[in-house]
This record gives structure tokens, sequence and C-alpha cells, in this order.
């Protein structure tokens, strides 16, 4: 699968999270927070928190333990809060 | 606390806004809650402190000394134990978005202004200034500079920080079975014991109605879900709700009612209501329900569409036949103070509530005529 994260290849393979294929490839955080800009990558891993939001092919606010990867996904740091383009 | 002057039951906003003007008039109070802090009714409101949602007449009189006085309420709270309860002055936007809507909203803000609201009546591009997301497609807006709005579990919690400042007691976790006393109230009996006090304020909000068997009142739970987007950029600015909202709150039927209600908290999120029914304490959830209220919210900002609804949770109004609070002594157990009904507008009029309660309890003159919440009036006794 060709899975791009902030523009750099990451392996990939069907069925994987994105939250799994990121602590795969070694990051353990992939988010910055509205107020402050502070990391944030996996806590709760089922759901529940909406803290591990990326942004996946352009839509904001994905969660990535429960969004399943697949071929072609862009997927990139999110800053803050942003809006649906 | 050994010799409360006044045990306030019930810890939500309404009967902290009690205690606090209860200690400030000198009295010893101590609020009991049978669960956590502002953990009921409180926890699941917005945080409104509305005028622009009440016709004119005794709950807007209420909603008006209530909005005058919160203000002055939270200086003294904030320089007393210095706490930010997220106070908003942002304003309400009600918005019709049919042009049916249009001339009924007109009216209603007519007859506010005459009772001295500051209803502005905009035309469309004007709403779209003061809200760029909004439907385009808006036939006319009102914007009530009065509607602000405060995080309501801070403020309760604040209101009785202040209460303990004060050398009062707030205990959670205590479970109260029942009022003493045959003539008048002589006590209340706890699931720690007993406690003597010459006055008790049931501030019970939806469960107020059976709080004790000797002085029934009929106040129902009126439930409502809300659902909560994941925190946006700066989306909607103003609390702005759909015209249809008032006759919703107004209805009268035990039938499902919604309409578009949409507000952002400090924290991002964006909170969408509302949905009103009458089914008792029933805590399931209703995909229909939530469904029509994310319809009703992408029919005023269309944005709204593609951003993710984080959670949902839903709450319980306390509720009177006629729609007024009931504030005051029960005549048929003097000692016996009700302070419950407030429906939706709790967070609101808590202020005006709390003083209007201290001032009838020791005997001042009420800042504004009380008669029109006494627990007495037609179809309120149980």
């Amino acid at each position: 699968m060709n899975v791009v994260v902030d523009g750099t290849p990451v392996p990939a393979e069907p069925g994987q999270t994105v939250a799994a294929a990121l602590v795969a490839a070694g990051r353990t955080t992939w988010r910055e927070t509205r107020g402050h800009g502070r990391p944030r990558g996996l806590f709760c891993g089922i759901g529940v928190c909406f803290d591990c939001l990326v942004v996946v092919n352009g839509v904001p606010d994905v969660r990535a333990c429960q969004r399943l990867l697949a071929d072609g996904d862009d997927v990139r740091t999110q800053r803050g809060a942003e809006l649906p383009r | 606390m050994s010799h409360p002057d006044v045990v306030v039951v019930g810890a939500g906003i309404v009967g902290a806004a009690c205690a606090e003007a209860l200690s400030a008039a000198g009295l010893r109070v101590l609020v009991l809650d049978r669960g956590p802090l502002a953990s009921g009714t409180t926890a699941a409101g917005e945080g409104n402190v509305l005028v622009s949602d009440k016709e004119p007449g005794p709950e807007l009189a209420l909603a008006q000394a209530s909005r005058l006085h919160w203000p002055r309420l939270l200086d003294r709270l904030a320089d007393e134990v210095g706490v930010d309860v997220e106070w908003e002055e942002k304003g309400g936007l009600v918005v019709a978005i049919t042009p049916d809507a249009a001339e009924p909203l007109r009216r209603f803000a007519a007859g506010q202004r005459a009772a001295g609201v500051d209803a502005c009546e905009l035309t469309p591009a004007e709403a779209l200034v003061l809200e760029p997301h909004l439907n385009p497609a808006v036939a006319t807006a009102v914007h009530y500079l009065q509607d602000a709005q405060l995080n309501p579990v801070l403020a309760a919690t604040t209101l009785l920080a202040v209460v303990r400042k004060r050398g009062g007691e707030t205990i959670p976790g205590v479970m109260v079975s029942d009022v003493d006393g045959a003539d008048r109230v002589t006590g209340v009996r706890t699931s720690q014991g007993r406690i003597p006090c010459h006055a008790v304020v049931n501030a019970c909000g939806p469960w107020a109605g059976s709080f004790t068997a000797k002085a029934r009142l009929n106040i129902l739970p009126r439930r409502g879900l809300v659902l909560v987007t994941a925190p946006l950029p700066v989306v909607v600015r103003h609390k702005v709700y759909d015209a249809d909202y008032v006759g919703a709150v107004a209805g009268d039927d035990a039938d499902l009612r919604t309409s578009g209600v949409v507000e952002s908290t400090r924290a991002g999120t964006v909170l969408i209501g509302s949905s009103r029914q009458r089914v008792g304490f029933t805590e399931q959830f209703e995909v229909p329900v939530l469904r029509a209220l994310a319809r009703k919210a992408v029919a005023l900002f269309p944005v709204l569409a593609s951003v993710p609804v984080m959670r949902a949770y839903g709450g319980f109004r306390p509720y009177a036949p006629d729609h007024l609070p009931v504030i005051g002594e029960d005549p048929r157990l003097p000692g016996l103070w009700h302070a419950t009904g407030h429906e939706g507008a709790g967070i609101g009029l808590a202020a005006a509530t709390g003083r209007l309660i201290a001032e009838l309890l020791t005997g001042q003159r009420p800042h504004l005529d009380p008669t029109p919440f006494r627990g007495d009036r037609p179809g309120v006794p149980a």
C-alpha cells in the first residue's frame, strides 16, 4: 500500500489503522493542541477521547485509532482545530 | 455542620445560587446532594443566560433581573475565590430560515422590545456579518444583545466554594430521605443521620416533585439531548437558534419537539440542541432525535454537515405545567422552601432565584414580585 504521512512514504498493511502504522513507523505524536501547540498522539486507542486526530486526504478530525488505511491515503499532522475544506 | 440555619438540598446551579445568597445574608448554610456537586441538570446544560426566548411576563422579568444580577454576582465570586467561570456576553441571534417564520419572529421581538429587551432586527446581510457561516438563505434575524453564556458547572462549584469560604458546608453523596416536622420544618433526615434546622430549600431540579411526601409538586422531567462536535475554529459566534424554538419551549405536548439551537463553548466544541420530550427519567438515546438535531443544525450552519460529532449526552429539565419556576415557601409546611421548575432556563434564572429566596427567607423586601412563582398556584401542588 502507498501511504504518505507528512509527505514521507510510510510502510502500511491492509487492515492497519492510521495510528498502528504511525506507531510502527516510530511516531508517537501527530497532532498539536489548539491552545499551546503541544504534541498529542494515541491516548485511549479505542475511539473515545478524540486526542489522536489527524488530517486524512484533506479531512480534519479523523481519529487515527479508528481509521483503517486505504491505498493512496495522504495523512498529515493536524495543527489545532481545522475546518473541512 | 451541627446547627445550620438553612439546609439546601440539591447542589446544582439553583441550589448553589440559593446557598450563596443565603450565606451572603449571614446565614449558616449546609448544602447536601445525593451525588457529586453540580452533576445533574446543571452539568447537562449549555450555560445559557438568555432573555431572547422569553415572552413578556413574569419569567421574562425574572430573566431580566437575573441577567442584571449575574455579572455583579460573578464579580463578587472573583473577588472572594478568584475563579473565571467563562462568562461571555456573546449575544443571541434568532433566525427565521423560511419567509413564513419571519413575521412571527418580528412580532415576538417587537413585544419583547416593549418589555425592555434589546432586540435588533437584522437584514440577512447584517446577520451574515455577525455569523459568516450562517445559511445565506436566512429570511430575517433578530440580534439579542443581552444574551450571555457561562460554564454552568464552574459557576455552580464556584458559588459553593464561596459558601464554604464564608463558613458554610457542602457535602456530596448524602441522600435526604425526608423533612421532619408536622406543623413546620424541624430538620431533615439524611443517610448520615438527622440534621435539625428551621428551613430547608428544595432545589432538587427535576426530582423536586417528590422531595417530601408532605408537600409534593407537579414538577416533571423534560428530556433533552445534545450533540457535541470536535473542537472547531470559531464557526459559531453567538447563541444561534431557529425562531421555532420559542414555540417548542412553550409547547405542552409530551411528544418530541426539536428545534435548531447551536452555540460554541470556550473549549471550541459546538453544542447542538435542542430536543424536548416527556419520557420520565428514561436515559436511552433515540437515534431519530439525534438525527433531527443534526439536520436542524446543518440548516442553520451548512458547514456543520462535514464536521465530526464527538459525543452526545442527555439531561432532564425540571418542568412545571405552566412553564414557570416555583420559588417560595410552601404554605403546607412552613420552613419548606422550593426553588425549582426552571425548565431549561435554570442557569440564567439562578442568580435572581437565589436572591429572591434569600430575601423572602430573611424577611427583606423582594427585588421583584414573587407572586407568579408561588408554589400553591393552581396546578403546582400535587
